[in-house]
């Protein structure tokens, strides 16, 4: 049967490999290509790259970068940052990525990603929506924003992320702002909000702290994608830099566990 | 040598990175002439089914591998789209396939056991070896794990031409062996030690 998809998310900021708390604060951890090489090594289930500098600076993706992600991943690779036309896309799957990851271009321009996929394939074409917490007194629900949690989009996360569905793209992948780099659990109520909306399927990120944490939201919500960060990159109480990724055994335990079978 | 189709469509480097990485030769070929000398040959695919025909028939290079297929028989592994190619057509498309496994390609959502369910099936399943087929037979006993992703899937008319089926709402064809032609409709070349032991089995052939 299939599995949930444990992945770990690498946040790519001037050439090094970094995590943010709350989307700020970016502290080295490492390099990306030799992070790439010890998950290789560890067979995680799936690796997504984010670049969090492209979109900000209006850069295109880093063509050269993601040339050496391919030539070492050895697992199904997502790459996200400063995507924003199919051309783009489609060389990027040619270099041999599965999947190409849009965010901000897709949210100005839902109708971008039906070019994408008529490229490279529904199948191919991630929409990452970055979310956090409306703020205020009497605020209830959440916001989508773009370009590192600095600019927001006045619309519902649900129905922009069925919007982008519907325009083309074949997963969504929902990140929790106010979780992000915290290891204290997935925003649940959050990510509940999107499985029995979405057809395609739901990868869900930002505050998985431990193994736990995966378990309850694969618990929640069935057969989804389990994204984090600080997760795979520290280890321990005092958060050593360490990449670590559960053995297939843990997977195993943690299948039969969460989704009782 | 294993000889990689690249006709435009498909991950060919994946699968060059990981042939070097397993000691095997294997050579891209975008032209007939460097299919030539080809004693296993693996055609990928990815994406839209017309698409991926369009692009081979357009390769110059589909009479060569008709002819080295068909003719010479030199063993041939189609992989995600490269797998349905082999097919007489799909219900993704309208043009006619290659034809070399009887079957036809169809869709999950056309299924009601699997009409409800995330599309595409993303993700890491286990194949479900159906006999003995070389390509399965060795190294890939306890539970292989495969990554797919696709929303259409190989359904053989033939169905002692099946070497495995996967679940995903039903049990469908996800893996198929005619001969010396084979399909996976997951992705061995990212399918760390099982993906690699599938290729191994493949080019030992």
């Amino acid at each position: 049967m299939l599995r949930p998809r444990i992945i770990p998310c690498l946040l790519v900021h001037q050439g090094g490999l970094v995590k943010t708390q709350g989307f700020k604060e970016p502290k080295y951890v490492g390099d990306p290509i030799n992070a790439v090489k010890i998950f290789n090594e560890k067979e995680s289930d799936e690796l997504i790259v984010l670049d969090i500098d492209a979109t900000v600076l209006g850069r295109e993706p880093d063509f050269g970068l993601i040339a050496k992600l391919a030539a070492e991943c050895r697992m199904p690779l997502c790459y996200g940052g400063g995507v924003k036309t199919a051309d783009q896309a489609a060389r990027i799957v040619d270099m041999g990525l599965e999947k190409v990851a849009v965010s901000a271009a897709a949210i100005a321009n839902p109708s971008m990603l039906s070019g994408m996929a008529a490229a490279v394939g529904r199948q191919s074409v991630v929409a990452v929506l970055d979310v956090r917490k409306k703020t205020g007194l009497f605020a209830k629900g959440y916001e989508v924003y773009t370009h590192n949690g600095k600019t927001l989009h006045k619309a519902d996360p649900v129905s922009l992320a069925k919007q982008l569905q519907d325009a083309g793209a074949g997963e969504i992948v929902i990140n929790s702002i106010d979780r992000d780099g915290f290891m204290q659990g997935y925003d649940l109520d959050l990510a509940s909000q999107f499985r029995d909306v979405l057809k395609v399927p739901v990868t869900i990120m930002g505050g998985a702290g431990s193994m736990e944490h995966v378990g309850q939201l694969v618990s929640k919500l069935g057969v989804v994608g389990a994204a984090a960060g600080s997760l795979f990159v520290f280890k321990g109480k005092y958060h050593a830099v360490l990449i670590n990724y559960p053995t297939p055994a843990q997977k195993i335990q943690l299948c039969r566990d969460a989704l009782k079978i | 040598m294993i000889k990689l189709v690249d006709y435009g469509v498909g991950n060919i480097q994946a699968f060059m990175t990981l042939f070097k990485r397993m000691g095997l030769d294997a050579q891209r070929a975008q032209a007939p002439q460097e299919l030539e000398g080809a004693t296993h040959l693996v055609l990928p695919g990815v994406g839209h089914f017309d698409h991926a025909m369009q692009r081979l028939n357009e390769s110059g290079m589909r009479s060569m591998l008709e002819e080295m297929v068909m003719g010479k028989r030199v063993p041939v592994i189609g992989v995600c789209v490269g797998m349905q190619m082999l097919a007489v057509g799909s219900d993704e498309g309208s043009l006619p396939g290659l034809n070399w496994v009887p079957g036809r390609v169809r869709a999950f959502s056309g299924n009601a056991l699997s009409a409800n369910l995330p599309m595409p099936h993303m993700g890491w399943n286990n194949l479900q070896p159906t006999g003995g087929a070389k390509l399965l037979a060795e190294g890939l006993d306890e539970d292989p794990q495969f990554y797919f992703l696709h929303s259409y899937f190989f359904d053989a008319q033939d169905k002692s031409d099946v070497a495995a089926t996967a679940h995903y709402g039903f049990d469908f064809d996800a893996v198929v062996s005619r001969g010396h032609i084979h399909g996976v409709q997951c992705h061995p070349e990212k399918s760390h030690h099982w993906g690699a032991q599938l290729l191994k089995n493949f080019a030992e052939l």
